[in-house]
Formats: C-alpha cells, structure tokens, sequence
C-alpha cells in the first residue's frame, strides 16, 4: 500500500532538445550542465523537494542513459524514500501494444497506473529545460483557493517578445478565457511557462478522452488545455514572479549562464533557504595559480585556473593553462584550453581540449558582419588542434586538425 | 573489485592535546583540512581505495561534529547493507578509551564478531594518499605478524612518543625505540599498523591481564623479537600534525601541484561530506593568485598564498595573504589579514588588520566574531 500524497509531480524529461545541437547529440536536454556544476533538471527536481512534494515521475525517452545515472537513487534530492521519491518512468510494452510516448499528454496518460497508486488530489506537469527556482506549494494553494480545474503558471513578459510564447489571456478574476500560441498581436504579456498544476480526478478524465480522441497530437498545450477550456472548465493563469529562463536554444543557454554572473538578476544559488541540490563529483578545491587573472566569473571544485578568466562559468576539472584567455564563455567538466589560446562567447562541452593558440569564437565588436556573429559551440571530447580557429556561431562535431 | 579480507579502525581522537585550539570543540579526525576536507577523510578515503569495506571509528569524546561528518558513511560508500561503518563511542564511561590498549580492549566484541582475517589500524594526525592493498600485498609476501608503515624524515616537533624503528638487511624490524632523543633523518612509525584480527585480540588481552598499558612499548617494542614485524616505508607527501605552525604548513604546502597530484590523486580519490554549494564566485576586481578554494565562496578581494574552505566571504579592498580560511568565515571589506588561521563561521567585521609569523600564526576560534 502506498501512502497516499496530496500531489505527485510529473517531470517531462523526453525532449530531445534538438535546438542546442551538439550539446544534445549523446544526452537528452534536462541533463545539459548548467551553472558551473548543476544540469537544468536540478532546477525543478530541487523545487519539488523544497515544495514538499515528495513523488516526482520523471518521463524520458530521448537519449535517457546520462540522465538516469544522474538521477540514481534519487538520494542527491533527499527523493529516495522507500515509498515515494524520484522514479525514471520510459515507455514500456503493453499488453495492447507498444507506443513511444506520441506527446506531452500521452506520456502523463502512459503512466496512470503511477500516479493512481499515490490517489494524489493534484497532478503538477513540469519541463526539464527550464531554469527557475519556484515555489510550486504557493501555486497549489493559489489553484486550491480558485477551486479550479487547471492552473497554469505564467510571467510577465516584455511584449515584444510575447509572440515567442503561448500567451494566455484572462479576466480580472485570473481566470482564463482565451489561449493564443505564439499570436503575431499579443493581447495580454501573460507568457505560459508550462508549468501545470490539475486536479487529478478532472486530468485523468481528459488524459482518456484524449486518448480515445482521432485528430490529436495528444499534446498538453495543443490538445488537452483547449479541450478544457471549451468545456467551459475552471483554468486559472497563476502569476510567477521571479527569474525564469527556457534555455532550450544555445543563445539562452547562454544567456542563462551568464545571468548567474550578473548580481542583479534575482536567481541566487547561494540561497540556503532554496537550495539547488545536484550530484557533486569527488574532487579537490579548485586552485589559481600565481599569475591567473579571474573576474566577474563562476568557477568550481577541481579546476586549476592559469589563464585569464572574464566573465565566465567554468565547470568542474577545468584547466586553463598560462596564457589562455577565457571569455564570456561556458567551459563544462573536465575541458582543458592549452597555453594561449583565447575562447570567446562559447560553449565547450565536456571534455574537450582546445589547442595551443587556437582560437575559438569571437567578440560581437571584432566582427564586422553582425549576422555571421553567435556563439561558438563545440562538442564534448573533441579535439581542437594547435592554431586552429572556429569561427563564431559554428557549431563543431568532430576533432579540428591545428594548423601550423 | 571490494572486499579483501581486511578491516579498518580509526581513532579519531588521539594527538588531539597537540593542536588543542583546533581541537577544543571538535575531534582529531574532525579537524579541516584543505578547503574542503576533514582529517578522518584521508585515513577513511585510503581504506576505501584499498579495497576496505568495514571500518570502525573510535570517538572518546567531543565527537558531535565528527558525528554530523560522517553521517551513515554515505560520502564513503560505507553505507552499506553488509559492513560498512561502525563509529563506535565508548560503552558507558571515556576511561575506557583512556589508552589504546584499553580502547581495543573495549571494542573487543566488534573485533570478535568480525569475520575478516586482518586489521589495518590509522590515527587521523597524518595527511597522505596511501595504497592500504600494497601494505596488504607486503605483509602477506613477508608473511608478517604486524606490518608497521613509516616515514624516513626528522622527526616532526612536539611528536608525541615517537617510535623508531630500524631493520635488518630483509626488512624485518630489529630495533624499536620509543621517544628516544634524536636529531636528523630516522624511520618513524606512522601510526598505521596492519596486523591479524586475532593477533591483535591476543596480544590486547595478554597487556589487559598484566596490566601494562602502552601500546608502543608492552606490544610493539616488547614483542617484535618474539613476532615477524616488518616495516613498509611510505614515501609521498605525510606531515604529521603535531603542531598549529605543522597545521598551518601542511595547508600551505597544498599550493605545490606535486603535492596535490600525489595527495588528491584521480585514481585514489580523497571522499568527503559534500554540501551543495553554488560554484565559486569571484567579483569585478577581484585579484586571487596560488590559493587553494573550495566551491560555495565569494571573492571580492585581494587573495593570495590562501587556503579557503567552501561558503568563505572575501569584501571589497580586502587583501589576505598566507592565511587558511575555514569553512563559512565571512571576511568583511577593507580588511588586512596575513598568517592567520580562521576557523568557521567567524566574522571579520569591515577594516580589520589581523597579522601572525610564518612560525606562530593567529588563530581565531570557531563562531568567533573580530
């Protein structure tokens, strides 16, 4: 018998996250490193457990080695209990036949039996491949109080970014009237963050119809949501304050990164009453050689830091040798830059050496042609070769030979 | 592969009157180390590697914090369904711990409801990276009684009882002299002895009944002509911790890379408890050169020659030099600070000038505010 817990959450983690390339060749998006020794899944598997919520499913599909070992046991996020906690739940065979998880509903809709032994009042629905610190209690209580059927969080966003979004738009009471996926003339900044909480009695309701249902994608956004809502459902749009980034896409990516170094951005991983819990690999402090210059950046345990360093997040076992020169740049686990070579606005993936004098990215200012300027990415145990260039926004797969 | 027929003890609390300021509210083993370490990490992280999976922890006393350090011995992989870690207080009363033979004498129902044939014995005053295995392998190739693993150097300062071994042409132990005066190079025993579980049982019992007590002189001294006592000579990096300048040189020896590569090597990792700190953060115009840091700071200052545990502050205009940090301390702006020991959670308020001597530096106790 399971005890039964008030809300089970529902981690989407199957995405493939083709946008971020390379990143994303060898493992599904939630396990991309973020932040200098975090992957984007610690954000919501943290916030569930500082929520309360102690059974989380984590849906994968795309990819799902690195981010199963990761998870483990669970025991990182204090979810290992004997009864609940964290669970890997992929598609399985079933006596009616086999299917892949076809969309967002579906997968939640393959794993009934999961949520149904918890008898939960609620159902939250998150994304692995946001970067956020939220407080989902609050948004429970905010759907308790509306008595609703559905509630979605969502955040302000400036208006001319609003057609990027799903926008919801709501009467004065919050509840919602009308959904708008990415509208060319945005009526309200309400920007769906998908996050969902349900009312698991009414979800599971839907999740079947769906199911049945010809001329579905069997998706939450496209499908089930507006489904509810022409019914004449209760949804209500739930405001979030705070930092929130989707970091599906490398420029994000980035930029989120970036975010950590900037003291005014309000998410603070220094936050003892919101930790951000992850899996720390055993490795000593990290060491600044005489000589190294480090500035406005994040560094963790393990590096050994020669070179110059410039706003910039270095993961763990980094080494940067004299004369290197590291920018606006995110370097992940274990990436060695040999002597003078300069990497500017990129991000290397796990470890990657990058070769005497080689150059990688470059400055917005020191390129003339603005639409050939992006962030460099390349991926992870490559070999760049001494005096090798990767021009900005290239995206490398494969070893660079140096050059003479 | 785990599991070779060995189990481990570790006292944690002896040597402790050496360094008392750091020892007055926590245990040997507990002491940091490292910017990030615990003394019990090594000895605890060596056995491991080596293959040990059963250790037992002696704590006589001051043993909270080592307590909350350990856990279940997650950190180690000695939270186990079979073995795993035992830490093992005394019954009713700390006299019984009073002395190392009264301590095993103490624990003899752990040593007899042990299955593993042998027991590898640590105090926690010496940081090294030591293979246990090759101990293992020595002493089953000299088909020793007790294998004795020591250091050829001066003997440290302030070393309490001292033993002193020599041996003859095969490597057996000939001679041992306990606190003998000696000046320059000798093979000191490490405190680190591997001998039969039942040997130990028997030898412990036979000083019990006559009553004599020291564990150096009435077993290692008195039997090692009746026993195959063999020495293994350990010669990567090993300071003893005899002192606070000892204690302060060790941290400081960590900015030499040979040192780390050999102390925290990648295939014998050093396990500790971890906390999940954010990375370190280091501010526009901060200035850090030669210093060891542990993830979770912020550094806005001037540091250099540094050991910093996690979670340490550095302010603005602040500028520290030779100084080993504790885990926590907040160092507030527009402070000075050179040869100083802080311990945790200390705060250094705003415009502080703090100095020591390379040979006496300052210590500043835990929770302290300046």
């Amino acid at each position: 018998m399971y005890p039964k817990q008030e809300v089970v959450a529902m981690l989407l983690a199957g995405g493939q996250g083709s946008r971020l390339g390379v990143l994303t060749q060898k493992l599904a998006k939630p396990a991309v490193p973020f932040g200098g020794k975090y992957r984007i899944i610690d954000f919501p598997l943290s916030n569930c457990v500082n929520s309360g919520i102690e059974a989380v499913g984590v849906l994968t599909q795309y990819q799902p080695l690195v981010l199963n070992e990761y998870i483990g046991s669970g025991q990182p996020w204090d979810l290992d209990s004997m009864n609940s906690g964290v669970r890997i739940l992929s598609p399985y065979q079933q006596i009616k036949g086999t299917d892949w998880y076809k969309g967002t509903a579906n997968a939640i809709y393959q794993n009934i039996n999961y949520i149904d032994r918890y008898n939960p009042e609620y159902v939250v629905i998150l994304s692995g491949d946001h970067i956020y610190k939220m407080d989902y209690s609050k948004m429970i209580a905010f759907h308790k109080e509306n008595n609703a059927d559905c509630t979605i969080a969502v955040i302000d966003v400036p208006l001319e970014e609003a057609s990027r979004f799903g926008i919801l738009n709501t009467n004065p009471d919050g509840s919602i009237y009308e959904f708008e996926e990415k509208p060319k003339h945005p009526k309200s900044t309400n920007a769906s963050m998908g996050i969902y909480v349900f009312s698991w009695d009414k979800l599971r309701k839907y999740l079947i119809e769906d199911e049945e249902a010809v001329d579905t994608e069997h998706d939450f956004g496209k499908d089930v949501l507006p489904k509810m809502l022409n019914d004449g459902q209760r949804m209500f749009a739930y405001q979030f304050q705070g930092y929130w980034k989707d970091v599906g896409t490398i420029d994000s990516l980035w930029e989120a990164n970036m975010d950590l170094l900037d003291p005014n951005i309000p998410l603070d991983l220094n936050d003892e009453s919101w930790k951000i819990y992850s899996r720390n690999p055993v490795v000593p402090p990290q060491y600044i050689e005489e000589g190294a210059s480090v500035q406005n950046s994040m560094i963790a345990d393990g590096c050994d830091i020669a070179g110059s360093i410039d706003f910039s997040v270095l993961f763990s076992n980094v080494v940067v040798k004299p004369g290197a020169v590291v920018q606006d740049s995110i370097i992940m686990p274990g990436c060695v830059i040999e002597e003078g070579a300069v990497v500017q606005y990129a991000i290397v993936s796990e470890n990657t050496v990058i070769g005497k004098n080689a150059v990688v990215g470059a400055r917005p200012e020191d390129i003339e042609d603005k639409d050939k300027w992006g962030i460099a990415v390349i991926g992870d145990n490559r070999k760049i070769g001494a005096g090798a260039k990767i021009a900005p926004k290239e995206m490398v797969a494969k070893d660079i030979e140096g050059v003479e | 592969m785990r599991g070779n027929n060995v189990m481990g003890i570790i006292f944690s609390n002896l040597h402790e009157n050496l360094i008392s300021q750091l020892t007055e509210l926590r245990t040997m083993g507990a002491v940091p180390f490292g910017g990030r370490y615990r003394l019990i990490d090594f000895p605890l992280s060596n056995m491991v590697n080596s293959g040990i999976n059963k250790v037992g922890v002696i704590a006589k006393n001051n043993y909270q914090s080592l307590i909350d350090h350990l856990g279940a011995g997650k950190a180690w992989d000695l939270s186990r369904q079979r073995n795993g870690l035992f830490i093992l207080p005394p019954f009713m009363d700390p006299s019984d711990y009073s002395n190392r033979v009264k301590t095993f004498n103490a624990i003899m129902p752990f040593l007899k409801n042990s299955s593993e044939e042998y027991v590898m014995i640590s105090d926690c005053d010496v940081i090294c990276n030591i293979d246990y295995q090759k101990v293992f392998e020595a002493h089953l190739e000299n088909n020793a009684d007790i294998t004795l693993v020591y250091k050829r150097d001066v003997l440290p300062a302030k070393i309490q009882e001292p033993t002193v071994l020599s041996f003859d042409a095969k490597g057996r132990v000939n001679d041992v002299l306990v606190a003998p005066s000696i000046t320059g190079g000798c093979s000191f025993y490490m405190n680190m002895m591997l001998i039969k579980r039942e040997l130990l049982m028997e030898l412990v019992k036979k000083c019990i009944g006559k009553n004599t007590m020291s564990f150096k002189r009435d077993i290692i001294q008195a039997e090692y002509k009746n026993l195959n006592v063999y020495g293994y000579e350990f010669k990567g990096f090993a300071p003893v911790i005899t002192t606070m300048a000892e204690y302060f040189t060790a941290n400081m020896s960590l900015k030499n890379k040979d040192v780390r590569d050999d102390l925290f090597n990648g295939s014998r990792p050093i396990y500790t408890k971890v906390r999940d700190d954010m990375p370190t953060k280091y501010g526009l115009g901060s200035k850090v050169s030669n210093s060891l840091i542990g993830n979770g700071c912020i550094i806005e200052g001037e540091v250099d020659n540094c050991v910093l545990f996690k979670g340490v502050h550095i302010g603005k205009g602040t500028k520290i030099s030779n100084c080993v940090i504790m885990q926590d301390t907040r160092v507030g702006d527009h402070c000075n600070m050179s040869y100083v020991v802080v311990d945790k959670d200390v705060i250094i308020r705003d415009g502080k000038t703090l100095a020591g001597q390379p040979s006496y530096p300052v210590y500043i106790g835990k929770l302290s505010v300046v």
